[in-house]
Formats: C-alpha cells, sequence, structure tokens
C-alpha cells in the first residue's frame, strides 16, 4: 500500500525530556489533588455520575420520526437531498450501464490496456487475470455493480477531498480549520455514522456512496495539502519572478508540483473507499459486499470468500496500477499516440466481444470454490477448537483469554473511579503531546461520560486494549523480521495484501468457529485487520534507519541483537509509535464490528441501532465509537505526526 | 447614486433566476427511488428485501426463480433487516418483505397512518420463538425443560463470556426478543450473552453440538438448524395476550406468529403479475425447511436450492401464477 514517511524526530536530550516529562505530571498530580477529592465526595462510585448525564434518547428519537415524517415533504429533502440521491443513482447507473454494455470481454480488455499503458506489460496481464478470476468465481455482475459504485463513490471522494485539500493547502486559516476535522473523519470507524446516513436516504446505493465519500475523502484533502504546501521554494520563487498570477502560479507550478502527492491521494481513496464497499453492504449497497453479507447469513464462508477475492483482486490491481503511475510520473516520453492505439484496439475487442456474443459471462465458465473452502474450514474447525493434545484446543485458549486478559481488564476498567481515568488519559496524551492533544482526549473521554455510555466504552476499551496489545507484540516481531530478510518481506508481502483487503465479513464465520461467540472472536478478528499495517510500518521503519548509524555499530563490534536493541530501534522510535497509533485506530474500526459475532458493548449497540432503526441507541453508540477513536488517536498520536492514513 | 438601484436589478434578478432553477429542477421525490441496478437490460425488475435467516433467504429463492423463470421478471435483492426493510418498503427501495415476524409500530406507521405499505396476506409459515437446550442434553437431564428448573443448571452452562452465571445465547440484534427482561423478572442465575448475528450463533451452537456439550439459547422455529441439531424448547410461563405488552416487565413466553408478507403500496396497485404472484405466494413450514436445508446444509446455491424445490412441487406454486 502507501508508503508512510515518518519524519525523523530531532533527538531531545534525554535530561530536557524527562524534566518536561516530570514537570507535566506535576501539574497534573496538583489538579488531580485539588480536583478529585471533590469529585469523589460530590459523586462517589466509580462509574461516571448519573447527575453529569444528558439523555438525549428522547431528542434523537423525536429527530428520527421527524425525518422520516417530513422525507417525503419537505423542501430540505425534495430540493436538496433528493437531487443529491437522484445524482448518485444516476451516475452509477450510467456507469454500470457502460460496463455492461462494454461486456466482459470488453472491460477486461480495457482494464488491461488502461494497465498496460500506465504501468507495464506486468501489470496489464495481472489486470486482465484479475478480471478474468472474477468472472470465473461467478460474480461478474457484482463485480461490475461494485466496481460501478465504487467509480461514482472515488470521483465524488477525490473532488471533495482536493477541494478541501485545496483550501487548507492554498489558506493557512483554512488549515487550521480543516486539520481536526479531517483527523476526526480520519478516527470515526466507519460502521458508527452509516445509521444516520441511512435515516436521511434511505438503505440503497446513495447511502453508501455518501458513506464511502466521508470515510475516503481525508487523505486526498490531507495528501493534496501536502503536496500544495511542499512544492520547492525555489520553483515557485522562479515561477513568481515571471510575473505569473497566482491563479497561474497554482495551475501551472504548485499543482504540477504535486503531482505524486495528489496520485498517492487517488491511490488511498480508492483503497479505503473499497474497504468501505462492504460495510456498506449493511445498507444495502449490493454488489460484491452484499453477496459477502449474505453468504454470511447462512454461515457460507466459501461463498463469502468467493465474494471477497474479487475485492481483494480489485483492490490489488487498483493499488499496483496507481502506485506505478505514481512513480513513472516524471518519466517522458509517452506520446499521446499510443494511448490512441490503445483505446482503439480496447474499442475494436469490446465490439468484437459484442458482435460475438460475449456480453454476459458465460454460464458454464464457473469454479466453484466454495465447497472445497468449506471443507477446509470445517476440518479446520474440528480439528482446532479443541482437545488438540498438549496446547488445547482455539475455544480452550479463548475461554482462557477472556477470562485471564478480557475480564480482568474490563473490571479493571471498569472499578478505576471515573475521574481518574480521565486522569490517565490526560497524563498519557499530556506525555506523548501538547496539552492540546490531552484536552482533546480528556474532553472526549467526557463525552462518552455524558452520554451516558461510559460502562459500555470501558468494555469496548478494555478490547481494543488487549487486542492492540497482541497486535503490537506480534507485528514488531514480524516487522523486524521482514526488515532484516528481503526474502521473508518478498514472502509476506502478498499475505499482507490479503490481509488487509479481504474484507473483515468474510473472517468474522471462521474466527466465531475456532474462537466461539464472545469478545475472543471479536478481537482475533481485530488483530488479523491490524497487523500488517503494523507490520509495514515497523519494517519500513526499521529500513529507512541511517545506514551510517548502523555501519558505526557494526564497526564497533555490536552483535546484530545489540545493532537492532540499541541503535535501530531507538532510531525507528517515530516510526514504532506512528505504528502503534495505527493500530489502535484498525483495532478500534474492527473491535466494532465484532458485534456482530458477540463482542458486545458499543458494537452491538451500533449493529442493534442499525437493524431496529433505533437512532438514539446506534447514534448515542457511534457517537461514543468516535469519542473513543480520537481519545486512542490523541494518546497515541506523536507531535510530529503531519501525514497518516487510516489503512495504509 | 445611479449604481445601487442597477446591483439591486440585478441581485433580485439573480434571486429570481436561482429560484426559478430550483422549481424547475422540480421536487426530487425521495420515496420512488429504485436502485441503479434494476431493470439494466430492460426487464422489468422486482427488488426484494431478504433478511439475514435462511428461511427469509429461502422464501425469496423460490419467489425469485419462479419471477424469473415463469414470469420473465428480473429480481434484485437486497439484504436488509426487518425494520429498516419496513423503511425501504415504504420509499419504494425494496418491492416486498416476504417473511415478518410481527412489528406493530412500524404496522401502524406506514401501513394505517402513511399508507404506503400494503399487506400482503399470510406466508403459510407460522413462526415461534421460544427458549431451547439441545434434545440430547434435555434427554440426560429431562427437567431441564422448564424454566423452574433452570437455576440447577446454571453451572454446566457456564462459558467464559457469561461471567459466574449461567448462558443464554441469544442471536441477532435485529431479532424480537425480552430475553434481559425476562431472565431478570424471572429470577434466572442467567447472562444473556448477545452472539450478534444469526450466523455467529448457529456456529457456536454447531461447535457446541459437535462436542455435546450442553447450551441454552434463544431459537425459532422453522428453521433448518433443528434437523442437524435437535431441540427441545423449554417451558416458560405461558403466553398470555397483552402480557408482553410492557418491555420491562415481561415474565411470559413468546407468542405464535402466523408470518406476513408486506408489499409496498405502489407495488402493490400497479405491480402487474408481479404483485399478483407475490401476493397469492404461500407455502408450509416443510417447504420452507427443505429450501432452508439445501441452502444452509448442502451448501447449495439459492438458485439451485429453488429450482430442486420447484422441480418437485408443481402443484404447490401453479396456484401463485397469475
Amino acid at each position: 500500500m502507501a508508503t508512510i514517511t515518518a519524519t525523523a524526530r530531532k533527538p531531545a536530550p534525554p535530561g530536557i525530556l524527562t524534566h518536561r516529562a516530570v514537570r507535566k505530571l506535576l501539574i497534573l498530580a496538583l489538579a488531580a489533588a485539588v480536583l478529585a477529592p471533590i469529585a469523589a465526595t460530590q459523586w462517589p462510585g466509580a462509574t461516571w455520575p448519573t447527575a453529569l448525564t444528558v439523555d438525549v434518547s428522547e431528542p434523537l428519537g423525536k429527530a428520527s420520526d421527524w425525518i422520516i415524517d417530513n422525507r417525503d415533504t419537505h423542501p430540505l429533502f425534495l430540493y436538496f437531498f433528493g437531487h443529491v440521491s437522484n445524482i448518485v443513482v444516476i451516475a452509477v447507473r450510467a456507469v454500470y450501464l457502460a460496463l455492461l454494455a462494454v461486456g466482459w470481454a470488453g472491460v477486461t480488455a480495457i482494464g488491461a490496456l488502461v494497465a498496460w499503458r500506465v504501468a507495464g506489460v506486468r501489470l496489464a496481464a495481472g489486470t486482465a487475470a484479475a478480471f478474468l478470476a472474477c468472472g470465473l468465481l461467478g460474480m461478474w455482475v457484482p463485480t461490475m455493480q461494485t466496481l460501478a459504485l465504487m467509480v461514482v463513490a472515488v470521483l465524488a471522494s477525490v473532488a471533495v477531498g482536493a477541494l478541501l485539500g485545496l483550501a487548507a493547502g492554498l489558506s493557512d486559516r483554512m488549515d487550521r480549520v480543516l486539520r481536526p476535522v479531517l483527523d476526526t473523519m480520519q478516527v470515526l470507524p466507519a460502521f458508527a455514522y452509516l445509521l444516520p446516513v441511512v435515516l436521511v436516504f434511505g438503505i440503497g446505493v446513495p447511502a453508501a456512496v455518501l458513506a464511502t465519500v466521508v470515510y475516503a475523502a481525508p487523505p486526498m484533502a490531507r495528501l493534496t495539502s501536502l503536496g500544495l504546501r511542499g512544492a520547492d521554494r525555489e520553483v515557485l520563487e522562479a515561477v513568481e519572478s515571471l510575473g505569473t498570477t497566482a491563479r497561474q502560479r497554482l495551475l501551472t507550478a504548485r499543482i504540477p508540483l504535486a503531482r505524486k502527492e495528489l496520485l498517492l491521494g487517488v491511490n488511498q481513496t480508492i483503497m479505503m473507499a473499497l474497504s468501505m464497499a462492504v460495510i456498506a453492504s449493511v445498507i444495502g449497497a449490493g454488489g460484491l459486499g452484499d453477496r459477502v453479507y449474505q453468504a454470511l447469513a447462512s454461515v457460507d464462508v466459501g461463498a463469502a470468500l468467493a465474494a471477497g477475492i474479487p475485492i481483494v483482486l480489485l483492490a490489488v490491481v487498483l493499488d499496483r496500477v496507481t502506485g506505478a503511475a505514481g512513480e513513472r510520473l516524471g518519466e517522458s516520453g509517452k506520446s499521446p499516440v499510443t494511448w490512441l492505439y490503445a483505446l482503439v484496439v480496447a474499442a475494436a475487442v469490446a465490439l468484437a466481444g459484442r458482435l460475438a456474443g460475449f456480453l454476459d459471462w458465460p454460464d458454464g465458465w464457473d469454479l466453484n470454490i466454495a465447497e472445497p473452502v468449506n471443507r477446509a474450514v470445517d476440518w479446520m474447525t474440528a480439528h482446532l477448537y479443541s482437545g488438540v493434545p498438549v496446547v488445547g484446543g482455539t475455544a480452550d485458549w479463548a475461554a482462557h483469554f477472556t477470562s485471564w486478559v478480557l475480564n480482568p481488564l474490563r473490571e479493571g476498567l471498569q472499578w478505576l473511579p471515573w475521574w481518574s481515568v480521565l486522569l490517565i488519559v490526560a497524563a498519557l496524551a499530556w506525555l506523548i503531546g501538547t496539552w492540546r492533544t490531552a484536552l482533546t482526549a480528556v474532553l472526549a473521554m467526557a463525552a462518552i461520560g455524558v452520554l451516558g455510555v461510559w460502562n459500555p466504552s470501558l468494555d469496548t476499551l478494555s478490547q481494543v486494549l488487549a487486542a492492540v496489545a497482541v497486535t503490537l507484540v506480534v507485528g514488531f516481531a514480524t516487522g523486524i523480521a521482514a526488515a532484516r530478510s528481503d526474502r521473508f518481506e518478498r514472502l509476506l508481502r502478498p499475505v499482507l495484501d490479503v490481509f488487509q483487503t479481504m474484507p473483515q465479513f468474510v473472517y468474522l464465520i471462521p474466527v466465531v468457529a475456532l474462537f466461539g461467540v464472545g469478545r475472543a472472536p471479536a478481537v482475533a478478528a481485530a488483530v488479523v485487520y491490524a497487523l500488517p499495517a503494523v507490520v509495514r510500518i515497523t519494517a519500513q521503519g526499521l529500513r529507512q534507519v541511517d545506514p551510517a548509524a548502523m555501519e558505526s555499530a557494526r564497526s564497533l563490534g555490536a552483535t546484530s541483537g545489540q545493532q537492532l536493541r540499541q541503535v535501530q530501534l531507538p532510531l525507528a522510535r517515530p516510526a514504532l509509535l506512528l505504528a502503534a497509533n495505527q493500530g489502535v485506530v484498525l483495532v478500534l474500526a474492527v473491535v466494532i464490528i465484532g458485534g456482530l459475532v458477540g463482542g458486545g458493548a458499543l458494537g452491538y449497540q451500533v449493529v442493534f441501532g442499525l437493524a431496529q432503526g433505533d437512532l438514539a441507541t446506534g447514534l448515542v453508540a457511534g457517537a461514543a465509537i468516535v469519542c473513543l477513536g480520537l481519545m486512542l488517536d490523541r494518546v497515541t498520536q506523536p507531535t510530529e505526526r503531519r501525514t497518516t492514513k487510516k489503512g495504509a | 447614486m445611479r449604481l445601487r438601484p442597477r446591483i439591486r436589478t440585478t441581485s433580485a434578478l439573480a434571486g429570481v433566476a436561482a429560484l426559478t432553477l430550483l422549481t424547475g429542477c422540480g421536487a426530487a421525490d425521495m420515496t420512488k427511488q429504485a436502485s441503479p441496478y434494476a431493470n439494466a437490460q430492460g426487464a422489468r425488475t422486482v427488488t426484494l428485501s431478504v433478511q439475514s435467516w435462511v428461511g427469509a433467504q429461502a422464501n425469496v429463492a423460490v419467489a425469485q426463480y419462479l419471477l424469473e423463470h415463469e414470469l420473465g421478471y428480473r429480481v434484485d435483492t437486497v439484504q436488509v433487516d426487518e425494520v429498516p426493510a419496513w423503511d425501504a418498503l415504504s420509499q419504494g427501495r425494496v418491492d416486498a418483505i416476504l417473511e415478518d415476524w410481527g412489528h406493530p409500530e412500524q404496522e401502524q406507521r406506514y401501513v394505517q397512518d402513511k399508507k404506503t405499505i400494503a399487506p400482503g396476506g399470510d406466508l403459510g409459515v407460522t413462526g415461534h420463538i421460544g427458549w431451547f437446550v439441545p434434545t440430547y442434553f434435555a434427554k440426560k437431564h429431562p427437567d431441564v425443560t422448564n424454566w423452574k428448573n433452570l437455576n440447577k443448571y446454571a453451572d454446566l452452562l457456564r462459558t467464559a463470556e457469561s461471567g459466574g452465571k449461567g448462558q443464554l445465547l441469544d442471536g441477532s440484534p435485529s431479532y424480537v426478543t425480552n430475553d434481559k427482561a425476562l431472565v431478570k423478572n424471572l429470577d434466572l442465575d442467567y447472562q444473556v450473552v448477545f452472539a450478534g448475528s444469526e450466523a455467529a450463533q448457529i456456529t457456536q451452537m454447531q461447535q457446541f453440538a459437535k462436542e455435546r456439550k450442553p447450551f441454552l439459547s434463544y431459537w425459532y422455529t422453522p428453521q433448518w438448524l433443528m434437523e442437524k441439531v435437535p431441540m427441545t424448547e423449554v417451558k416458560l410461563p405461558p403466553y398470555e395476550e397483552g402480557c408482553d405488552a410492557d418491555p420491562e416487565k415481561v415474565a411470559c413466553a413468546y407468542p405464535v406468529t402466523p408470518l406476513q408478507k408486506y408489499l409496498n403500496a405502489g407495488f402493490a396497485k400497479d405491480g402487474g403479475k408481479a404483485a399478483e404472484f407475490l401476493k397469492r405466494f404461500t407455502w408450509t413450514t416443510e417447504d420452507q425447511n427443505q429450501v432452508s436445508l439445501m441452502i444452509a446444509q448442502q451448501k447449495m446455491r439459492p438458485e439451485e436450492a429453488a429450482k430442486k424445490w420447484v422441480d418437485g412441487h408443481e402443484s404447490v406454486w401453479k396456484k401463485w401464477l397469475p
């Protein structure tokens, strides 16, 4: 996926650092000494005091009723949302009809030729193979539906993101205003805001596209702004000296100079939109995601996988092609004539396919992978679930993990007095960031209390902490191994790709089959999902450690273990922190989906809200998740962080 | 001074223009928006909502097969939970729900008040919700089948997830359930553990059954899993009309529900043969179970399962065709 370059942190002398940390802690301790006794006497008990909560269920219920009653008559819906919804439907329909009209042969040919022109022969072959595989799996039509939805959603996200990025890149004030907005958009787990979108737009494609835009636009905005701001000063000055207007400078210098970032933004947007494709199936988006979700309902892992593989293939192909396009940007010598040839060839193939009747994917050409996959899963769960000699079965591990880790963690957190939780959050966030980040984190945590979901939130938090701990241990270990062995890294890459792009819904059933219903499978699914990002960032951070430092360590006779511990790891600290931060955000997103497999807490409440159309329960839980995400993000966010991408 | 009136006229003109533009675009009716994938190749399309349980899939699979092969429609399916499905039905995003387990609030709102949804008649299947234990467990401990003795078995039914209490496994959040209130009001030493989805619940029950472990679960009939994992119902205090009126105070069993079909009102009126067909669609519990088993147990594709059933039951479905 995208490369993340962690900015090297200027090593501060340790004396000052600890000094500052001590001072921060002292201030906090002082504040605590004054405020804690008041809080403790005023509102005794560990959980958030009911006196400090606001019950929003009634206004939310009323709002929900109002929307339902006025959706067909109120001008806001008739003249605004209705048109937005119509435009989305028309756009998706146009793309879908075009894809169907071109036929499977045509789509494959066009895909391959575009890949060939922007990324070379190998990727062209890969693209063609990927499309054919989608057909072979019997998923041609759903793939086209997803593709149509993706085209529209990505275009909209890119447009919205680029506009926001342009504003933030050109104006410092806009940048200051937009940064927290984008931050928030990025830590929102998508599951949390499906409900309000559905309420306004109803289930279906428009709601799905809009939810996707919210989710996928921020990286584009961020990278656009970054690109504009990063433009080479000297070039800009040179252009300015030519007497250009501001608009000319923007169009002829700044935007072209930011091409790489822009393309990376498009790449990120595509990735995130695809990962949303499946989550959006919960609100009736159709396409591949819907097939995955329906297969889940009949406990059919094989069928879910058959629909999940095309998503992975689309993701990998789109990622590689846009990535290659970014790398080749600087190269010259591409004449438009070859593009023309490519287009003519594609049109010819599409036409030939049409004339030969190759429009619908032929019925007989299906590969049934569902059966063998299901057999494999059955075998695995039958043999691993319990009674494995010596190590016990996965069910036993899950039970132990639940009673030895998750339960004590949850009870511990819920036992802590509420004000002490706020203090801990403040201390952690302040130590790693500024007082602003600390304030945001504390306010977010307090908002959870005010919303009246303190206990379920701490339950979710305990799951997140457990999952993050496992993810970091496994992820750092694998990342270190990958950084030290090229071969291992090459072997790992496709595995990570699959883990990262495979819809989480596909492995919800296997994790239940292995770990039983409860919080343990939710944690397991979260670990699987968050691991790739942590491994990647760790490996990359370690590899980017200054070779000179490594060389000098080696010349001093340090063993490879010493090199790792004393040179590489300390120097890669920013990357490791970033990995932790990404791990936390990704884990939270899946722990929520864990509500579908017995994870309970906030995730269950969101699912409940969606299933019962209960805005009060769903939205409050969703807001709490967002607050939890903000808090966790701030607590783990190194101050210098500039660019991060969810799903990176 | 000469400038001012001109500015005013231009701004007024602009305002009028904007208004005409808006009204010119006209109102966009949020109630009439079909899926962009509908009617893609010129065929008439019917959109059916599928709920997450397999029985609902079976209904839809058979209806879809017949609509496509006997009446020449194209059928789109949308996976959506019951309550959002009602909402989608009222907006015309879907044309029909084939299996509804009783949602009085939604019925009041959409059928009675707004008249955007029309009843589609009985499905022919009668649904019942209850608490079940696997039959192998009930045979070993016959008295477990009465709620009064459940506390004796709490220890046996304990899991890591239920803490120190017995586990009562509940399913998808979309299901009608009073279990939390029941446990409290009947003074049972149990913890309700929500599996979060029916798929997770079924997987867990199958794992338990494979090891012949005891379990207690919220479950319902008709359901294909009954054939695979035979279960015995636990007697709860009998259901009486209105005993579940106050969700906090429920202390009685679940009612027996004749499952209903609902159609979008516009579709019911102008839906032609498809609407007529869906109104006539009724079959028995056994029929539904046959198709469900083929889908869920034999892992057949829904359309294959539907075809197999349709081929063998011509006398049943011939009556549905308009």
